[in-house]
């Protein structure tokens, strides 16, 4: 198998090529070290490399192989976002405030990823604090788009959308708060995949919003986010919001089957805001699965309007509650030469976040004030329900409700950079099903001028099954998802 | 909503967050524009609508009160910025 091809294989291919013993563990770790090193000057998508670690554990891989005793993951090499807690391992979260954070122990989801033969290869560049939806926000510089290098990759899961996009990684991982799984991948071109609130265990997960935050799997198809989904969910004793409820082996469930599925249209996305190019590309896409069985419906989530301030009062609220633990005392950055505690506190904290992080942490301050909670936080999680209740009338009609991953395709450096609404409405399709708690997916959908389009899949809550069938059966009748950037003209 | 400069200096204090001078116009700005973003809530009726925590109305489980974590205090502390003698280390509170 040519190097290249290599590097866009999906992990069900590498998989059988390591049982197969075709290649090793230890070659496919080597040739995705070597794109990263080739690649990431041009792309910045990779913060932190492990080299010696990964290449270790690929022989240990290889060995479990030799032996017989393979788990779903042996041997396959992944990213983590630089998100995830890796015991020994520098995690920053993006931020000048974790520059120099060792982590003591792993997130479950790297515990787990681990535990399934999965050879980490380093971490990605993300928004600081998963705060940003074009990772322009990173302490650690913007991640360039592989598609375009003048283009943002989408945030905040960007470095690990472009890292999957150019070949180096066949796995990586993303958190996703209010779109920042969905999203980059809609802008990378990759499959992504946001979990049900409570699927996934938010151990180890640097905290933005605890009632929003959820941890998933992108990939280059759905069947491999089927297998990476299947290993990083269940119940946590260390996360008391994980749901008690059982984990399906999505892979083995796939379904090409999506005769009769009740596919539900929201009138209220679908209107004249929606650019038409977007419009086309998501109609095509919508007229496959039609095609092969499923059934459109018009359906109205009368509320979804208010998703984006409903957002930007409970997902700042909640990230001034959890960042208010850096505080330069007990780990992260600490100002130089302090007059005194309060002095510490407030130089350690504006010298280590960044503009975004300290505007969100504003805010959400305000909402929480006295005399200000009940007029807007209160209030925003009274608005929340009522967006969940849209998702559930619209649900008794249909099965899975489609819509775009993202307004447009990937935007210049600096174009939204300087007004943060702007930046906000990146995401109008994509926060209302944080609030609601729902799995949501992102699927290819073909090239508008060359960039990369997504389909936005939404199913009910826990019912992630259904959303993948019908991205499977996609990726089984269309070609979107094979879509590549050109990989030998980044570093040129 | 608009905010004032001093609204956004007072919520600052709150927030454990030193804004400059120079920087303070932009912030306050910026801070009205989100602000005039969520106002939009005003205009829905929520009466009678219980506020929705958690998407899924899940009650949060309790576990025992037993200790499950292994020691790694010497792991934790060297993530701290300055420590002595097995303490966090801050300027001098007390004269």
């Amino acid at each position: 198998m040519a190097e290249n091809a290599l590097l866009t294989a999906p992990v069900s291919k590498l998989k059988q090529l390591l049982l197969d013993r075709t290649v090793s563990s230890e070659e496919l770790t080597e040739a995705y070290l070597a794109q990263i090193a080739a690649e990431n000057a041009s792309l910045n998508a990779v913060v932190t490399v492990c080299a010696e670690e990964a290449l270790a554990s690929a022989r240990n891989a290889d060995a479990q192989i030799a032996r017989g005793t393979t788990r779903s993951l042996t041997g396959i090499p992944l990213l983590h976002k630089d998100i995830f807690c890796t015991e020994g391992v520098r995690t920053t979260c993006g931020s000048r405030m974790l520059e120099s954070f060792v982590p003591a122990y792993d997130a479950t989801v790297v515990t787990k990823m681990k535990a399934e033969g999965a050879v980490m290869l380093g971490k990605c560049n993300m928004d600081e604090f998963a705060m940003g939806s074009s990772n322009e926000t990173s302490f650690f510089g913007p991640v360039r788009n592989p598609w375009d290098l003048s283009c943002v990759p989408g945030g905040s899961s960007g470095g690990s959308a472009a890292a999957l996009a150019s070949g180096m990684a066949p796995l990586v991982t993303g958190t996703d708060t209010g779109g920042s799984i969905r999203q980059p991948a809609s802008l990378c071109g990759v499959t992504g995949l946001k979990p049900t609130y409570g699927r996934v265990s938010r151990l180890g997960i640097i905290a933005f919003a605890s009632s929003l935050d959820q941890a998933g799997p992108m990939a280059r198809t759905a069947e491999d986010c089927a297998l990476a989904l299947t290993a990083m969910s269940g119940i946590d004793p260390g996360d008391s919001t994980s749901a008690d409820i059982p984990v399906p082996d999505f892979h083995s469930a796939l379904s090409t089957d999506v005769n009769g599925l009740r596919i539900g249209l929201p009138r209220e996305y679908f209107n004249d805001d929606l650019d038409s190019r977007v419009r086309e590309n998501v109609m095509a896409a919508l007229a496959e699965l039609e095609r092969a069985g499923a059934i459109l419906h018009d359906v109205d989530l009368p509320h979804s309007h208010f998703a984006i301030a409903t957002y930007y009062v409970i997902a700042p609220a909640e990230a001034s509650a959890n960042l208010a633990r850096y505080d330069g005392v007990r780990f992260g950055y600490r100002c130089d030469a302090p007059a005194d505690l309060e002095d510490l506190y407030q130089r350690s904290r504006s010298e280590g976040f960044g503009e975004e992080v300290q505007r969100r942490i504003l805010v959400g301050t305000y909402a929480l004030s006295a005399g200000f909670y009940d007029a807007y936080f209160n209030k925003a999680q009274q608005v929340r329900r009522i967006i969940t209740e849209d998702f559930q009338r619209a649900f008794e009609q249909v099965d899975v409700i489609a819509c775009p991953a993202a307004p447009g395709v990937a935007f210049p450096f600096g174009s939204k950079q300087q007004d943060p609404i702007a930046m906000y409405m990146e995401d109008i399709y994509t926060l209302a099903v944080n609030l609601a708690g729902l799995p949501g997916l992102s699927t290819p959908a073909g090239l508008i001028d060359g960039m990369p389009v997504g389909l936005q899949l939404i199913g009910k809550p826990f019912d992630e099954q259904t959303i993948l069938n019908a991205a499977f059966r996609l990726q089984n009748d269309t070609d979107w998802h094979l879509a590549c950037p050109d990989l030998a003209s980044l570093s040129s | 909503m608009s905010v004032t400069p001093q609204d956004v200096e007072k919520v600052a204090l709150l927030a454990s967050l030193a804004i400059s001078e120079s920087d303070l116009p932009e912030v306050t700005e910026r801070f009205s524009r989100v602000l005039n973003l969520v106002d939009e809530l005003n205009t829905i009726d929520t009466e009678s609508v219980t506020p929705m925590s958690n998407p899924h109305d899940m009650e949060q489980r309790l576990r025992p009160d037993i200790v499950t974590c292994e020691d790694n205090r010497e792991a934790l502390m060297a993530s701290a910025p300055a420590q002595e003698q097995g303490y966090f280390l801050v300027p001098k509170v007390i004269d």
